[in-house]
Parts: C-alpha cells; sequence; structure tokens
C-alpha cells in the first residue's frame, strides 16, 4: 500500500508532525535564514560570465578622445539651462541637428495625485528631446539608446555633454548596425515614462503627451547615464528596476568586461569590490551588498531611469558617476571610451539579450546568485507554513474521535467561519480605496495636506480594525471555537503558500 | 701531297663521325629526358580540377569562416583552377556586413594586411541557398535542369576534386546555417555515390571544424585522402581578432594552411607529406589529422598543385616519342574488382509507362485480416471457459 494509504504508516507520519513540528519550524527557520547569508559568502557564488555568444569578447578598438569637447558642451547646456529654467529644448535641438541626428521633441504633462513638494503644484509640465542617428546601411528595425537626464538643479549636465560628444563621434561611424537614440529626457522618471508611452503607443499610467513623430525600431538595449562632475573616481553600476525587475546579466557582465578592460573603477552599490572573502569584514561587505540590492528590490522603486525600460522588455542599466576623494581620477574621455566599447559590442547584438540570467543577486560585480540558488531559502520559510497547516489539519481530524465523551457542540458552520475572513478581507479593500478617495474630501474639510490625510485615513482603519477580534469572538462561541480558529488558520496560511509553490518551479 | 689530305681526310672523317655520335647520342639522350618528363604526365591521371569550398555559417561573429574559405579560394584560383571550375558556397555575406567596418573585404590577416575578398569573387551560392541539400546535389549532380552552369559541379572521371568545408562542427556532424547539420554517414554516401557515377578520380577533402576528424571516419569509397584540422574530443582554435573590426579574423588552421599556400607556385614539386606537417600542436593547439589508407598513390607522389592548381605541363619538342599510357605508379589494390570490369551505365530514369503501372511491392507477409482478431476472441473465450464468468468483471 502507499504511504499514505496504509494506516499505520500514516499515523506514524501523523505523529511524526505533530510532535515535532515547532523543533521542525525552528529548524526550517534557520536552515531559510542560514541559506540566504550564506549565499554571499564567494566559494558559494558562481563567476560571472558573458553568456551571449554574439557580443563576443571585450576585443574592439576604441577611439573617443574627445572628453574636451563633451565637457564644453555641458558648459554650454549648463549657461542656457540656466537661462531658460529648465531644457533647454531649442539649444538642444539644434546642436543635435547640426551633429548630424534626427531631431524630435515630445511635450508631456501629468497630473499628480500629491503636489509636488518644493512648488505645491499638482501639474507637470515638460519636454522630451531625442535625437535619432540612423545606421547608415542596415534597415531600421533595431536600435539601441542613451539617455542622460535632465533633473533639477544643476546635476547632470556633464552626462548631457558626453552624450552629445558620443553622438557627433557615433555619427562618423560606418559601422552601426542599428539606429541609436539620444534622449535627453526632462523631469526624471515621468519624463522617461511620458517616453516610453509614446514611444510603444501604450497609456498605462495617463500621462498626456504629444504624438510621438520619430521612432527607429524595436530598442534592445538601453544605458542611462549619471555624471554630475567633470571627472570622475570610480563608475557605479545600477540595476535595479521598477518592482525590482532586473536587466539581463549580460549587460552588467558587459559593463564590468569594459571596466576592466579600460582599467576603471567600477562599483555596485557604490562599493569597491574587495578581495579578502574568507575574512569576516571581507564576507560582511559582500553580505551588505547582497542585501543592499534585495532592499532596493524590495522597495519597488526604480533606482534610476533605467527602470522604467524593463517594463517594455528592454534590458537597461544606469551608470553613475561618482567623485570621491580619492586620488586617481578619470576624464570624460575615458568614460567615453568605456561607453564607446559597450555600444558597439551592443551593436553587434542579433537577438535581444536573452541567454543569460534575469533574476539573480550581486554580492559583487563578479559574482552572481541565481534565482536557482536564493529560491530554496525562500521555499524553507513557506515550509514552516506548510507544516504548521499540517499539525493544524491533522489535529483537526483527530479532535473529534478524541471528545467523543463529552457533549459534541456542533462543528463551526460555514457561515461562522466565512465572517471573519469577509471582514479581513473588506478590510483590505477599505484600505485599498478608501485612502485615495477621501484624500479629496478630507482636504476640503480637514486642515491637513493631502499626504497627511491618506495617513490618516489608514490610521482610522487600523483602529476600527481594533475591534476585530472582540466582534468576531462575539460572532463565534462555544468550543466549536477552539475547532474554528484552527481551520481559520489553516485557511490563511494554505494561499499563502500557493504562490510561492507556483513560482519555484 | 695526296697522303696529307688523305690523312686529314681521314682524320676530318673521324671528327664528324665522332660528332655524328654524339650528337646522336644526345638526342638520343634528350629523347629518353622527353620521354621520361612526358611519363610524368600520367603520374596522377587527372586531366582537369575542380574545386568545391564551403563556408557553412552566417552571422558576423562567423566571419572567420568565411574568410577561411575565401582564403582557400584565393590560392586555388591563383594557382590556376579557373572560376568556371570552382563552386564556392558562402552561408552570408560578411563583406556587405552591416557592422563591417571597411565595406566590401574580408580580411584574413590582421591589421587589414590581406583582403581575400578582392575585385573579382565569384559566388555561386550565397546566404539561404547554402544547405545540406544543395550541398548534395551539388556533389552528386542531381541538380534540376534549370540549374546554371556555374552552380554545377561538372566533373567526370577523370577529374581531381579538392573539397574544402568550414563551419561549426561537432563530432559526426558539421552544422549548416544554425538550422540542419549534415552527418559524417550522408557525406560518405555522397562521396560514394561520386564514385560510382564516376564523378571524380582523386578526391582531396580538407575539413576545420571542432572535431573535424570524425567528418572523413566513415568514408569508404576509393581515391579520397582527407584531412581535418582537429580531432574527435578537440576544438579547432580561432587564430587572431582584429580590433578594429571586432571579430576573429581567422581560424589556426586555415591561416598557417593560408600561408604554406602562399608559398607554392604553379610549378612547385610540394607533396602532400608537407601538406600534413601544416600547422602542428604547438601552433594549431589542436591535433590535426589526415587520412590517406583510401588513395592508392603513395602521398609523398601525390603534387600539391594535383589538388589546389590546375596544371598544364607544355613542353615543346621536335622529337618523336613513344608514350605508355600504362607507365604509371599506381599500387594496384584490390579495392573492388567489379567496379572496374563491368560496363558502367547510368540508371534509367523511371520511363512514364512504369510510373502509371506502377503495383506497390509487398515485401512482408502479413496474415490475412481478422485473423488476429479472431484469434483473440478465441483464446478469450477458453479464458472464461475454464475460470468462469466471474472474472469478467475484472477485464472491464
Amino acid at each position: 500500500m502507499g504511504l499514505l494509504s496504509d494506516p499505520n504508516r500514516r499515523r506514524a507520519l501523523t505523529n511524526l508532525v505533530t510532535r515535532l513540528n515547532t523543533p521542525l519550524c525552528v529548524m526550517c527557520y534557520i536552515v531559510g535564514i542560514t541559506w540566504f547569508l550564506g549565499l554571499a559568502f564567494e566559494p558559494f557564488t558562481l563567476r560571472t560570465y558573458m553568456s551571449e555568444n554574439a557580443m563576443g569578447s571585450t576585443m574592439v578598438e576604441e577611439k573617443f578622445v574627445y572628453g574636451d569637447r563633451a565637457l564644453s558642451y555641458s558648459r554650454e547646456f549648463s549657461g542656457h539651462r540656466k537661462k531658460v529654467g529648465g531644457l533647454p529644448v531649442d539649444w538642444l535641438g539644434k546642436t543635435m541637428k547640426s551633429r548630424g541626428l534626427e531631431v524630435y521633441k515630445q511635450t508631456f504633462s501629468r497630473t499628480l495625485p500629491f503636489p509636488d513638494e518644493s512648488k505645491e503644484r499638482y501639474m507637470v509640465k515638460g519636454t522630451n528631446v531625442y535625437g535619432i542617428l540612423r545606421a547608415p546601411r542596415a534597415p531600421r528595425t533595431e536600435s539601441i539608446l542613451l539617455s542622460a537626464t535632465c533633473s533639477e538643479g544643476s546635476n547632470n549636465n556633464q552626462a548631457v555633454g558626453l552624450l552629445l560628444a558620443l553622438a557627433s563621434y557615433f555619427r562618423g561611424q560606418i559601422y552601426w548596425a542599428k539606429d541609436i537614440i539620444f534622449l535627453v529626457n526632462e523631469h526624471d522618471l515621468i519624463g522617461m515614462e511620458a517616453w516610453l508611452e509614446a514611444y510603444h503607443d501604450v497609456n498605462m499610467t495617463g500621462i498626456q503627451s504629444s504624438p510621438m513623430q520619430g521612432r527607429a525600431g524595436a530598442i534592445q538595449a538601453a544605458v542611462s547615464l549619471e555624471l554630475s562632475s567633470d571627472v570622475i573616481t570610480s563608475f557605479d553600476v545600477v540595476v535595479e528596476g521598477l518592482n525590482g525587475q532586473l536587466p539581463n546579466l549580460d549587460l552588467v557582465n558587459l559593463f564590468y568586461a569594459f571596466c576592466q578592460k579600460i582599467g576603471m573603477l567600477c562599483t555596485i552599490q557604490g562599493k569597491l569590490q574587495r578581495n579578502d572573502w574568507d575574512t569576516l569584514p571581507g564576507y560582511s561587505h559582500s553580505l551588505n551588498t547582497m542585501l543592499l540590492m534585495v532592499l532596493k528590490q524590495s522597495s519597488g522603486r526604480p533606482q534610476g531611469d533605467h527602470g522604467l525600460f524593463l517594463r517594455y522588455h528592454v534590458e537597461a542599466v544606469t551608470l553613475r558617476g561618482i567623485n570621491s576623494f580619492r586620488q586617481y581620477k578619470f576624464d570624460m574621455s575615458t568614460v567615453g571610451k568605456l561607453i564607446e566599447g559597450m555600444f558597439r559590442k551592443l551593436n553587434n547584438l542579433l537577438e535581444r539579450f536573452h541567454q543569460s540570467y534575469f533574476f539573480y543577486l550581486l554580492p559583487s560585480l563578479t559574482r552572481f546568485v541565481s534565482i536557482g540558488y536564493y529560491m530554496p531559502a525562500f521555499s524553507f520559510l513557506i515550509l514552516i507554513l506548510m507544516l504548521r497547516a499540517l499539525d493544524l489539519w491533522v489535529q483537526l481530524s483527530n479532535t473529534p474521535r478524541v471528545q467523543d465523551d463529552e457533549e459534541q457542540d456542533p462543528g463551526p458552520s460555514m457561515l461562522s467561519l466565512a465572517t471573519p475572513i469577509f471582514i479581513c478581507h473588506l478590510t483590505g479593500l477599505a484600505l485599498y480605496f478608501l485612502p485615495i478617495l477621501s484624500q479629496d474630501m478630507a482636504t476640503q474639510h480637514f486642515p491637513v495636506s493631502e499626504t497627511e490625510a491618506v495617513v490618516f485615513t489608514a490610521i482610522a482603519i487600523y483602529v476600527a480594525g481594533l475591534a476585530l477580534p472582540h466582534n468576531t469572538h462575539r460572532a463565534l462561541s462555544g468550543n466549536g471555537t477552539e475547532c474554528g480558529w484552527k481551520f481559520e488558520t489553516l485557511i490563511s496560511s494554505v494561499p499563502c503558500c500557493a504562490p510561492w509553490l507556483y513560482s519555484a518551479d | 701531297m695526296a697522303s696529307f689530305v688523305g690523312v686529314q681526310f681521314t682524320f676530318c672523317f673521324r671528327i664528324i663521325v665522332i660528332l655524328f655520335f654524339l650528337h646522336f647520342y644526345r638526342t638520343s639522350l634528350s629523347a629518353h629526358e622527353i620521354e621520361t618528363q612526358a611519363s610524368h604526365f600520367f603520374r596522377s591521371g587527372h586531366t582537369n580540377n575542380w574545386a568545391v569550398l564551403v563556408c557553412t555559417s552566417r552571422f558576423w561573429f562567423n566571419y572567420r569562416h568565411v574568410a577561411n574559405t575565401l582564403s582557400v579560394y584565393r590560392s586555388v584560383k591563383r594557382l590556376g583552377i579557373p572560376d568556371s571550375h570552382i563552386v564556392l558556397m558562402l552561408a552570408d555575406d560578411m563583406a556587405c556586413n552591416h557592422r563591417n567596418p571597411k565595406p566590401a573585404t574580408v580580411f584574413s590577416h590582421k591589421n587589414m594586411e590581406l583582403n581575400v575578398y578582392g575585385d573579382d569573387v565569384e559566388v555561386d551560392y550565397r546566404g539561404y541557398e547554402v544547405t545540406v541539400e544543395n550541398f548534395l546535389r551539388v556533389l552528386t549532380g542531381r541538380l534540376p535542369a534549370s540549374t546554371p552552369r556555374s552552380k554545377r559541379l561538372l566533373s567526370d572521371d577523370r577529374s581531381n576534386i579538392l573539397i574544402y568545408m568550414t563551419g561549426h562542427g561537432g563530432n559526426g556532424f558539421l552544422k549548416f546555417q544554425d538550422s540542419e547539420e549534415i552527418t559524417n554517414v550522408e557525406l560518405a554516401d555522397a562521396f560514394e555515390q561520386m564514385w560510382q557515377k564516376r564523378r571524380y578520380n582523386e578526391l582531396l577533402f580538407i575539413i576545420d571544424t571542432c572535431q573535424g576528424a570524425s567528418m572523413y571516419e566513415r568514408f569508404y569509397s576509393p581515391n579520397i585522402m582527407a584531412l581535418a584540422s582537429s580531432q574527435v574530443g578537440e576544438d579547432s582554435l580561432s587564430h587572431q581578432p582584429d580590433l578594429a573590426i571586432g571579430v576573429h579574423l581567422m581560424d589556426r588552421y586555415t591561416f598557417y594552411l593560408l600561408e604554406f599556400l602562399e608559398d607554392i607556385h604553379p610549378a612547385s614539386q610540394s607533396n602532400m607529406n608537407d601538406l600534413f606537417k601544416v600547422c602542428p600542436k604547438s601552433q594549431c593547439v589542436s591535433t590535426p589529422g589526415h587520412r590517406t589508407d583510401l588513395f592508392q598513390r603513395n602521398p609523398n607522389s601525390v603534387l600539391i598543385t594535383d589538388f589546389f592548381g590546375s596544371v598544364r605541363k607544355v613542353e615543346i619538342t621536335m622529337s618523336t616519342m613513344k608514350l605508355n599510357p600504362n607507365n604509371t605508379e599506381r599500387t594496384e589494390i584490390d579495392v573492388n574488382e567489379e567496379m572496374v570490369t563491368t560496363l558502367q551505365h547510368y540508371v534509367d530514369q523511371l520511363p512514364v509507362a512504369e510510373i502509371i503501372h506502377q503495383k506497390p511491392k509487398q515485401k512482408d507477409w502479413h496474415p490475412p485480416d481478422g485473423f488476429i482478431l479472431g484469434l483473440w476472441t478465441l483464446i478469450i473465450l477458453i479464458f472464461f471457459q475454464t475460470y468462469g464468468i466471474k472474472h469478467l468483471k475484472h477485464v472491464f
């Protein structure tokens, strides 16, 4: 007979589950946590490698030497920007056109749900300017993108300058097989999202934008630049995107390969790589890096402009130049060489990035942990829920036999069980919809700002929820309560495990 | 006085006779030389040369395979084989690829020293026309009637054919165009078809892929010599990248083969043993291999130009000579006597009448219909009769 259909064996198993439940749960918890922490230990990780054969290794010859041109462009840009008080659309358009690109502008506007902190206004208006370098001999079916955002204040001028210098240099080469789009977007993420939505002809966030005049085909890869100083000491790569989505690991590997070739100092999470993985400080450094990445992914916020591309299946990274107090500085020409090398290799791509991993954790730039290695840690934690559910199930099926001689209360009825669950769901819905609905009303009648109104509504719902156990206790009564609660816990824990089980395969 | 004249006369006469004998001796010597030289004409037994050069991989990162094939094409053309006798198959166009920083060129040496694309490349099968089916049809000659002459291998039984293949391969196969492959068994059978149809006199097969030696393991037709760039289990490596172009330019074996062939000129007397020494393990990292057991002549009497060049030996002489056509250096091996003695003729194309009236041939005997069914019914009836009807419910 089978393992579970044989009554003796079944009883032995269920006894095991019930007797050893707590120790098993504790052990699962410890194993899960230890597994996850152990992932940062270098011998347990794999070295990164280029999976895409078409890109090849870093064998190109970079000839970009126009770093000073980039700096002069950036000075002009900052000057014009101060004069206009925003993105100098006309100057930018004129410069790009003189460099030989096809220039297009896109205006966008969006009503914000909360007013802008600094300017106390709802409406955000802006313009994106982008120039397309058409491939000299190729059909216009694919493209790669380089973007620099025009953020508040006087940040990121050097990125725009380098973008223009690279555009003029790239225009003189004949080996481009894909179009290159040079994009300068206003208002960071809002402008980028407006551009992406208009480019792909969707409307997901309710941004109104002018129709997009010029397109360059499917975007294969995108790089977003953030440079705010004339010289940099290290180059940081930012991978976390919207909702924790990550670009293909090959793009990060490409960046690191060129960093090594050029000899530039490259960091991730702003941290340099260490060689002493067998010491405690070295291990805690990589653990720190990995946990920072987990934290940033869990926040759901895109850490750079690249994060919005990932939703459209365009692999993108943000490269951030950092100017610290180190002695050795890299100038704009070196940065330009790195980007030129990356773009030449991206030019060799035949298909979208698909060979390497999409789900990974990076304890350092040379080591990675793929989802197959970090998911078991989470599944151990979910195993605890399953064990608890099993334990409750066994207890529920055992209790009626034990209490035969006592007065048998009728088992908890479906209605009484369903009520708490229903109330919980109602609370959840209230939390989801009410704050936004009441935000308007609250500001009219109460002297609070919109953000405060949201927070207060949530607090009000929580306070009302405090009365829930008392109410449900009154609704249910009798010995059936004990059974009933066990049943409740069982029902609520099983749906929690189910999504993890599906994601584990 | 008369005696003096007589003495002079006899002296002159003797000199004349001596001179006459010397002259006669020299002419007979030169006639003998010419005869030996003329006997060299029939050493190899071939009268024309063909070359089939195949590059099987596409995409920009396989630049080196196209460069390999074009460098062999260049050598073969330089040594005399005309375009009409070369079938060149290139699976992709590297010269006009969008990523080529020097359009219309394919370089084999870095720093762009040697452009193997040249000005007069004639590609017969290009792009997606390079398939296993087309390759086998070229070899066996089974092409539709509309195929132009440049796409045909019009060889006869006195042709020496050079077949060069390069691309990505493995143990027993060669990949064509990322979607299909040709196996060593197929290739061996194609060569046997060629032998049966007397489409070659001798064949030299060179392959430059990973595990290339597996491709010639299965040959069983006579007069085939094969070379490969690596043994089974070894990878053939690429030679050098060019940083300006951004790809590897050549494979090692073909690079050193090209260097070797650049030293060969139409009158060179290098033989196959020199070719076997091309690219030792120290240069190639893989171990090149060769196979000569099917070849009837001794490799050291086979000239490189027998396969790579199209050599016409022309000697002008005024003397007559006797030519003995059986004066060859062939070592007679007992391959298959039937093939030599029976009269060969082409297989008949199926006449129309036979197509219409053809009956399907029954090769295997099957029992008449219903026999199996009846047999099983009988078995089941007997079973239930013996063991009782109560078992019936367990069956259904």
